[in-house]
């Protein structure tokens, strides 16, 4: 058995950057699990630039950015673990993990740090119907084969749904030399950022079909075509509209699921809404002395939201390993008319600052005002240009603020248009 | 080489057979026309083992699934594959329905099916606490279990293997001639040629094409498609046994059961789609109706935690009844047709019956330390930390996860790539080590599969297929 204080699970972005402000706290004994090969999460793969805008103001290519925090990672002697995939986190904070050079490790921990990132829809969950070919992956799969192995998944491409990955990848297959005839997404608007269907889509005359979707999968070993058609105000087809397109690879951006597994079967926990653990403004999850942090909380477009929220999650481990965490005096947080979600769902009166509220709304409005209430009163109001599904918001609560709530209280976000 | 025996169709039902044939003194073919075995029905099904109270007494149908289902939790034990006796209810949930129970039951009495019980609601919520609250009562046959089809089928293939079976893959057969003077088949495959003694046809959908290419037209088979949904493991709560509705003139009907890896499964659908198009594909509507069938017994079924649907191909005869035993063309040339629900079930007695008569025929003796089994795969997932700690301190590539969902580790991968029957594609691992069958339904693992699978054959990524013929997964290099 080993003894750590602290055991980060994952080493992307999110599990690096906690781990790095853990030590700056003063925590020493840290340790990070990775089951890849490198650290760096899925930034590995993302070679395109638009990383780092608003943290380093740079704009940096997404092992780039990963560098930044790997180089931080070993000038401070912050120990890793990489082909390690942790397989269970227990009630007591245990963690167990197998590589092939340790064999199964079985590490006491103090606090543990998830940071395990997200995984993508698979095709079974769209359930859609046809045949199980091959020539059907999901986008980050194919982002994978390409810019990893340097090999192509097929020439003539659609892809349904335009989250980013599948944007990102419409045009990287574009430079490849491959066709990509179309983008179909489900929902009347995108939930990508509006700056990758510009630079990505329009900037090489991909069309990008709104309300439409993928209603039938066609060919018998390797994909032949899809049928599309048209969908109405409740996603379902409509009949007549629909159009075979020819073509040998589906790509699917529909959508990315936090990879809770270890944190179900731990018991902490979790928000139906974002498939992330329920936390406090600290990450701090359910259960005591485990924090959770990056895309496993929540899904994030920026990495560099990833970053901040990280760094609370390091900074809130260290405070419990050292002994220095505040009393808990909590207030809920619940997202309401139009707004899906808020993550921390919980804040504590003794955080001792400002509070972040981040949020996402359930669809496109234009020129509505997000309105703040404790308790039913209203305590702010902030009229926006433009709110969408893709873009992440947030509201702050002052510390001033939060001196006057009182231990119990709820705070409601809501968009008025 | 003229081999005594050729079986044709390496599903559950040619392969048991191989097997029971492989422990005789005698020689055999294995002879499947895709590039694995277990690729027809037998890998798309709903997996049960069924009691034997469904078929009408005295058909071969009673018959060998009683006889069979006695014998799947031996063989099953024996050769190192996942089987569950979980039990199964035929549920009521109208007051009109109690009386089929009872009718169901006197049929299994006349079957031979031992500890069959009628239970009321109480023990039967007990048994399944989500089921439909207006549910009155069921059939409990405990006897009833789930199997890994698929599974069954490579064990036994990879044990005739062991016992000196040939097996041969992406061998469709074309044309069978018959020397009457030799008394000699000749099983063509373009300008392929195996030559054989006896014949077994157990083609499976494409049985009563084998049996007309030696002029039997006798049989006929109709595609009678299921479709079926599978849920994620961590919906496994929603059924203990296997859950049936009462039967009506459409079959079985809908059934909602825990498979035997603890994923959830419901279906199958029921519908003819004539004997040419081998469609597998499936639809949305018939889906639909599924999942509000299964409502009806397990009302919290939710279509949000379905991780892949599928279809399977029943041969049906319009006998009703499986079709075993010589062809009245040649009597060296057995059928082994129609074999279509409970055929997995009845799969190791029909093994038995088939081999039985062959040996008559041939007047072989048994092998004398014929391997029984097969090398018994490692499931790291299921080991205890002690054993993990063993395994990977013998091997370190135990100590690699490549399927992060299924937790399998690339001395699985590598085992199941170097087996008796060598897994050569994507879907190949899949169904030897459960890689990419869990809920990211490989994302994850596949494209290191891919890699595995390329450098231990000595190939190029894009060589490799899905599951064989031209199913690539990937079409050259980047520029
Ligand atoms: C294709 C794509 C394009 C993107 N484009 C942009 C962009 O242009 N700009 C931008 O700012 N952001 C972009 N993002 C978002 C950004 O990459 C993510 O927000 C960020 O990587 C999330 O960091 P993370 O650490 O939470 O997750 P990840 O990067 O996914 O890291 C999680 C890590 O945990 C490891 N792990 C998981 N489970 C275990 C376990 N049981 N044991 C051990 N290790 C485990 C994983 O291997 C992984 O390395 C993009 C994301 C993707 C996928
Ligand atoms: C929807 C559905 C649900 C079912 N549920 C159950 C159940 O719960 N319990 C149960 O007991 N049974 C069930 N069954 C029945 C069971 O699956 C079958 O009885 C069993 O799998 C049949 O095995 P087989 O070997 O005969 O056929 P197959 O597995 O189809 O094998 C036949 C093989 O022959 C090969 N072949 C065909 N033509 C040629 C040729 N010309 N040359 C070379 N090879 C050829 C095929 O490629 C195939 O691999 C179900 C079936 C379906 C479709």
């Amino acid at each position: 058995m080993l003894n750590y204080d602290i055991v980060v699970v994952g080493g992307g972005p999110a599990g690096m950057a906690a781990a790095v402000k853990a030590k700056e706290c003063g925590v020493d004994s840290i340790l990070v699990l990775e089951r890849a090969e490198t650290l760096g999460g899925i930034l590995e793969q993302c070679i395109h630039t638009g990383f780092g805008l608003h943290y380093f103001g740079e704009e940096l290519s997404g092992p780039e950015y990963a560098d930044r925090f790997i180089q931080q990672i070993t000038e401070k002697n912050i120990e890793y673990k990489t082909d390690t995939m942790v397989l269970e986190v227990t009630a007591d904070n245990k963690v167990y993990a197998v590589n092939s050079t340790d064999g199964l490790l079985e590490i006491q921990a103090k606090a543990v740090i998830l940071a395990m990132g997200c995984r993508e829809r698979p095709r079974g969950a769209l359930n859609t119907p046809g045949t199980r070919c091959a020539g059907v992956m999901t986008a980050g799969t194919a982002q994978k084969y390409v810019n990893i192995d340097g090999y192509m998944p097929g020439k003539k491409v659609v892809i349904l749904g335009s989250g980013d990955i599948g944007l990102i990848m419409a045009r990287r297959m574009t430079l490849e030399g491959a066709e990509v005839k179309l983008v179909c997404e489900l929902m009347p608007y995108s939930s990508g950022l509006t700056r990758n269907i510009v630079q990505c889509l329009d900037d090489y005359g991909i069309p990008l079909e709104l309300s439409c979707t993928v209603i039938r999968i066609h060919g018998n070993e390797r994909l032949e075509g899809v049928t599309v058609a048209k969908v109405d105000e409740n996603r379902r087809p409509i009949k007549g509209t629909e159009r075979f397109i020819e073509c040998d690879t589906l790509l699917l951006s529909v959508g990315l699921i936090p990879e809770n597994e270890l944190t179900r079967e731990a018991g902490i926990e979790l928000d139906p809404v974002t498939s992330g653990a329920v936390v406090d403004e600290s990450r701090q999850t359910t259960q005591p002395g485990v924090f959770a942090c990056g895309n496993v909380l929540h899904v994030h477009d920026l990495v560099d939201y990833v970053t901040l929220e990280s760094y609370s999650a390091g900074e809130g481990a260290a405070k419990y390993v050292l002994g220095t965490a505040p009393e808990k005096r909590y207030i809920t947080t619940k997202g309401v008319g139009g707004v899906r979600y808020i993550v921390p769902q919980k804040v504590n009166l003794n955080a001792g600052e400002d509070v972040k509220l981040y949020f996402r709304v359930g669809r496109v409005y234009k020129g509505a005002s997000v309105v703040v209430k404790y308790n039913g009163y209203e305590i702010m109001r902030r009229k926006k240009p433009r709110l969408a599904p893709g873009e992440m918001e947030n509201v702050i609560l002052k510390e001033s603020e939060l001196a006057k709530f009182a231990e119990g209280g709820l705070v409601e976000i809501s968009v008025e248009e | 080489m003229i081999y005594d025996v050729a079986v044709i169709g390496a599903g559950v039902i040619g392969s048991m057979i191989s097997m029971e044939l492989s422990h005789y003194n005698l020689s055999s073919v294995l002879i499947e026309r895709f590039n694995d075995v277990a690729m027809g029905t037998t890998k798309a099904n709903s997996a049960i083992v069924h009691a034997g109270f469904d078929a009408m007494p005295g058909t071969l149908k009673a018959k060998f699934n009683v006889e069979g289902t006695k014998l799947m939790p031996g063989i099953c034990k024996t050769l190192h594959v996942p089987f569950k006796q979980c039990g199964s209810v035929v549920v009521a949930f109208y007051e009109e329905q109690l009386k089929t129970l009872q009718t169901l039951y006197d049929r299994g009495i006349k079957n031979g099916v031992p500890d069959m019980e009628i239970i009321g609601r109480d023990k039967l919520r007990e048994l399944e606490p989500h089921i439909n609250e207006i549910a009155k009562g069921a059939l409990y046959a405990k006897t009833a279990g789930v199997v890994c089809p698929y599974q069954l089928a490579i064990a036994s293939a990879e044990n005739a293997v062991l016992n000196g079976t040939k097996v041969e893959l992406n061998y469709q057969v074309e044309k069978i001639d018959y020397d009457e003077n030799s008394k000699i088949f000749s099983i063509c495959s373009g300008d392929r040629k195996i030559e054989a003694k006896y014949v077994i046809n157990c083609a499976g959908i494409h049985s009563g094409k084998v049996a007309s290419l030696i002029g039997d037209n006798s049989i006929e088979i109709i595609f009678r498609k299921g479709e079926y949904m599978l849920l994620d493991k961590n919906q496994g709560h929603l059924a203990n046994t296997v859950i049936f509705q009462c039967p009506s003139e459409m079959g079985k009907g809908i059934l909602v059961t825990k498979t035997v890896d603890g994923n959830v499964i419901t279906g199958p659908s029921s519908i003819d789609i004539g004997s040419v198009d081998e469609d597998l594909s499936t639809n949305s509507d018939v889906l639909d109706s599924v999942v509000e069938a299964a409502r009806l017994s397990v009302p919290e079924i939710n279509t949000r935690n379905v991780i892949t649907s599928f279809a399977g191909l029943r041969a049906h005869s319009p006998t009703n009844d499986f079709i075993i035993g010589e062809s009245d063309v040649n009597p060296s040339f057995i059928n082994v047709a129609g074999i279509e629900s409970p055929g997995l079930s009845a799969a190791p007695a029909i093994g038995v019956y088939v081999k039985d008569l062959i040996v008559k025929k041939l007047g072989v003796s048994m092998k004398e330390g014929y391997e029984l089994s097969r090398k018994a795969p490692v499931r790291f997932n299921e080991l205890t930390n002690e054993q993990k700690k063993e395994l990977i301190e013998k091997d370190k590539r135990y100590g690699r996860i490549i399927c992060r969902c299924e937790t399998v580790t690339e001395g699985e991968i590598l085992d199941a790539i170097h087996s008796p029957i060598p897994a050569t594609d994507v879907d190949g691992v899949k169904r030897r080590t459960r890689a990419g069958m869990g809920r990211c339904q490989g994302g994850f693992c596949g494209s290191k599969v891919v890699e595995l699978l390329a450098r231990e054959h000595g190939l190029k990524l894009d060589d490799i297929t899905k599951f064989g013929g031209n199913s690539k997964l990937l079409v050259g290099k980047t520029k």
